[in-house]
């Protein structure tokens, strides 16, 4: 099924508010194998100019991966899930995302095309904390095979 | 070197130290559980064949993770990584043993760009098969 070029542009409603524990990032860090102190001891984090542990860089996805499947569960997004591989992934860090941030995800389509048979659907996130500051934009483009 | 890397340490071409690393059935159910991603093709051998894949295969975002520590293994600043991107090309499958996968991620400076920063560009193999087909990041150095 082709995607509709119209789609291009639209928005959601922002998502609930994400806080960032200094456990997950923890968490997440020693799942990637990375014993950076960084991620783990705020003193560490804090002489090197942090105001707590950072997260590593790829970790913006267990905030944007279900503000992206938004798009998929879109009624006029004529989208087979199981179908779905991940295409390309894309990070913009405007600063790094540190423990106890509040984070807010909203979601917008930035390309939709059909080539040969498969959809092509780029979501774009964009992570802001809850007074707007912009943190990370995350791209995510997505393919549903044919 | 020690301390973090500097803009005056790099040139077009510096070469990012090697990494090898492993990564295990045990390692991808690790992965699903700190990240949220419970696809089962991650980690149910009948449900990634049912969909025609070889087996189980690694989560592409645990191999951009992996190119990302090779990364800041060698800034020693996560920080200083400000943008990242890649294509994924190819599916890691990662067998039921206690060896898995390997993912060796190589990578260069390959442009030093206004404002401080400079872009590397990162090759990430798997048996010797590039799994990602563009890998590319932009670092801000001091």
């Amino acid at each position: 099924m082709a995607l509709d070029r119209e789609l291009v542009g639209r928005s959601y409603p922002p998502s609930a508010v994400y806080e960032v524990g200094r456990a997950k990032i923890a968490e997440f860090a020693s799942a990637i194998g990375d014993p950076s102190p960084l991620y783990r001891d705020a003193d560490a984090a804090r002489a090197a100019g942090h105001r707590d542990v950072i997260a590593p860089p790829t970790f913006a996805i267990a905030v944007t991966l279900e503000a992206a499947m938004v798009v998929l569960q879109d009624p006029e997004v004529a989208i087979d899930y199981s179908r779905v591989v991940h295409g390309e992934q894309r990070f913009a860090h405007h600063r790094p995302i540190r423990a106890g941030d509040r984070l807010v995800a909203t979601t917008t389509i930035d390309a939709a095309r059909t080539v040969a048979g498969n959809d092509l659907l780029t979501a774009r996130v964009d992570l802001t904390t809850e007074d707007g500051e912009a943190v990370c934009t995350a791209t995510s483009m997505l393919v549903a095979r044919a | 070197m020690s301390g973090p890397v500097r803009l005056a340490d790099v040139a077009v071409g510096t070469a990012l130290p090697e990494q090898q690393y492993r990564v295990s059935r045990a390692d991808l159910v690790r992965y699903a559980g700190a990240s949220g991603d419970f696809n089962p093709i991650h980690w149910n051998e009948r449900v990634a064949t049912q969909v025609g894949l070889p087996g189980v295969i690694a989560h592409g975002m645990f191999t951009m993770a992996l190119a990302g520590r090779a990364v800041t293994d060698w800034t020693e600043d996560p920080a200083a990584l400000v943008e990242f991107q890649v294509r994924f090309g190819r599916p890691v499958p990662v067998p039921d043993d206690d060896d898995g996968a390997e993912i060796t991620v190589r990578g260069s400076v390959a442009a030093l760009l206004d404002d401080g920063r400079v872009r590397v560009d990162l090759a990430v193999t798997s048996g010797g098969e590039k799994v990602l087909s563009l890998a590319r990041v932009v670092l801000r150095l001091p």
